[in-house]
């Protein structure tokens, strides 16, 4: 892989990064109880590995999200990876110590086998027939990328939303082989709220006329509408009230007057539209209602009478758990749920709320506290392990 | 260490499981884990305390103590501490209520606002007093409920908790003899180990 500094990138960026990607031939047993009778994993990995493979650092990425977490594809990018506010030379999580590896799970639809790929069993892509993923097998197939790069341990599972579920369920799934977790802007549950917007979410891609039952393919379109709605309704709840109305207030595209009929008149239905527009250009439905579906499903103490504390038994990492105040997709009261049955199940677990006005999205963001406890905690990692001191 | 904390430091046990409400910058849970091998939580709400925890690698939860314990079982720890918080508390007394729910022993410590410097900021001079224990105006202090030696002790009896130890904190030091004899005129800081009768 190469990681190169040009002056082009701004300091502090992993600068220019190719993917990667790695075949897997040994069939994944999926919670569904379907296999994966072969599978690819593309990712994207920052910094160096250390001589006694201790500093690596796994990322988790959540519903629309990917491999590419840090740095530039080409030196036209606009936009650098999905989390460099926090991962780069120097920052939290510090590329200089650290080895970072992103991946985009299974069932995705950037790189890795998902319903966008083709099934080998049929030469045709995988489509409405990929099957169900759940946070456990992506976990289970991570743990597969990590064997393959040569990581018993990792420093850390971090991650975000979905991603944090990611990052809890490896120390449950691989207590041994995670040495810390960091479990952000994350739930140990989806809410029945959370199940509804899901819901709707699903419903307005698979009734999408041109859904066709998910054959969309064969019909050589694609479920624009359904998605951009999805994509609209959950854009909605990734954000606050608040952000929302000191971004857009009542303002009105062009002058301040009513048109009265159904055009683009607010600038938050403009928006709306665009976010809409661009990703469903750009995802694929079926991912989308996959990973809607790995959100609903995932419920650790559903196996323990729902007693959470008795599902964290097998972690035996220190964890970090972040919440953001104005999150109301899961807001921190989830995140405390999560911390009060870690403190029950007495594991080690260190709490904090960030104050935010940017809602679910504040974990994506650079925010002075945030990345004071993010780093801190960073740093105390490096420090167990001898890794250094950050620039 | 700060005088107050190299006392309870000496007091707790080895391995015991604490609980450290207001656990500032985790000083105190740091040495023990170090030293003694003490388990446990501290609860801090300062952003920088906080931080510093998480840079020790003390466990740390972000959590107001005016909301209550309600998230720790009953008897889930050995010793419960609380530095310097008691004052700045909407309901002390129930927290004392909480603290021996969680365990039977506890470790508080608070300003004397019987101290003699006090007395005299406030009986002679006719001002609220300002100190080294006492550092805020009237107007910003986060002080609410101060209180003495002689009322906590009182608060102790009607709540039927036994005190098992009692130090006197001054200026940095372990106290003078003065103090130890008359801790409510000179003591400036109440060190207070109380037990659950039960």
């Amino acid at each position: 892989m190469t990681t190169t500094h040009t002056p082009t990138f701004p300091s502090g960026s992993v600068g220019l990064i190719s993917p990667q990607t790695l075949h897997f031939d040994e069939p994944l047993p999926l919670i569904c109880g379907k296999t994966l009778s072969a599978y690819d994993l593309i990712f994207e990995t920052y910094g160096t590995l250390n001589a006694n493979r201790t500093n690596a650092v796994l990322i988790c990425h959540a519903l629309s999200g990917h491999h590419h977490a840090a740095g530039y594809h080409s030196t036209d990018d606009k936009k650098p990876g999905w989390w460099d506010a926090h991962i780069g030379p120097g920052k939290s999580i510090d590329t200089n110590r650290f080895f970072v590896v992103s991946l985009n799970n299974l069932g995705g639809c950037h790189g890795s086998t998902g319903p966008n790929t083709i099934n080998p069993e049929t030469g045709k892509l995988w489509g409405p027939d990929f099957p169900m993923v759940t946070v456990q097998d992506w976990v289970h197939s991570q743990a597969r990328l990590a064997d393959r790069l040569g990581i018993e341990r990792f420093a850390a599972v971090i991650g975000g939303s979905l991603g944090g579920m990611q990052a809890l369920q490896w120390t449950l799934s691989y207590p041994e082989r995670v040495a810390h977790a960091g479990v952000i802007a994350a739930t140990p549950k989806l809410s029945a709220q959370n199940i509804a917007f899901n819901e709707v979410a699903r419903q307005a891609i698979r009734s999408d006329p041109d859904f066709h039952d998910g054959h969309y393919s064969d019909h050589h379109t694609l479920p624009r509408r359904g998605l951009k709605l999805a994509r609209m309704v959950g854009h909605i709840t990734y954000l606050s009230e608040g952000a929302m109305g000191s971004k857009f207030g009542r303002d009105m595209q062009g002058d301040q007057k009513f048109n009265f009929d159904y055009d683009v008149e607010f600038q938050v239905e403009s928006y709306l539209r665009y976010q809409g527009d661009t990703f469903s250009n750009s995802f694929d439905a079926h991912t989308y209602l996959l990973m809607t579906k790995a959100l609903d499903y995932f419920d650790p103490a559903s196996r323990h009478d729902g007693d959470l504390a008795k599902a964290l038994a097998p972690a035996q990492c220190p964890f970090l758990v972040v919440s953001f105040s104005t999150d109301w997709r899961f807001p921190p009261s989830r995140s405390k749920e999560l911390v009060n049955a870690l403190v029950r199940a007495d594991k080690a677990v260190s709490y904090v709320n960030i104050d935010s006005t940017h809602g679910h999205d504040g974990f994506l963001m650079l925010d002075s506290r945030y990345q004071d406890v993010f780093a801190a905690y960073m740093d105390r990692i490096a420090k167990t392990l001898s890794l250094g001191e950050r620039l | 260490m700060r005088a107050d904390l190299t006392v309870i430091y000496n007091w707790i046990p080895d391995r015991a499981r604490v609980l450290d409400l207001g656990c500032g910058d985790g000083t105190l849970l740091n040495a023990l884990a170090r030293d003694k091998n003490v388990t446990g939580y501290g609860l801090e709400i300062d952003p920088d305390g906080i931080t510093a925890c998480l840079a020790r690698g003390v466990n740390v939860i972000e959590q107001n103590l005016d909301d209550g314990l309600a998230n720790f079982d009953d008897n889930a720890y050995d010793l419960v501490v609380m530095t310097q918080a008691l004052q700045a508390l909407r309901r002390p007394d129930l927290m004392l209520d909480e603290m021996f729910r969680v365990a039977k022993e506890g470790i508080i410590t608070f300003p004397n606002f019987a101290y003699w410097r006090h007395r005299v900021h406030l009986g002679l001079r006719g001002y609220m007093p300002v100190s080294k224990s006492l550092p805020h105006a009237w107007y910003d202090t986060p002080n609410i409920h101060l209180s003495t030696f002689n009322d906590f002790e009182h608060l102790c009896r009607e709540k039927n908790l036994k005190i098992i130890d009692r130090a006197v904190g001054v200026g940095g030091n372990k106290g003078s003899l003065l103090s130890r004899h008359w801790p409510n005129l000179f003591g400036e800081i109440a060190i207070f180990r109380v037990a659950r009768q039960c």
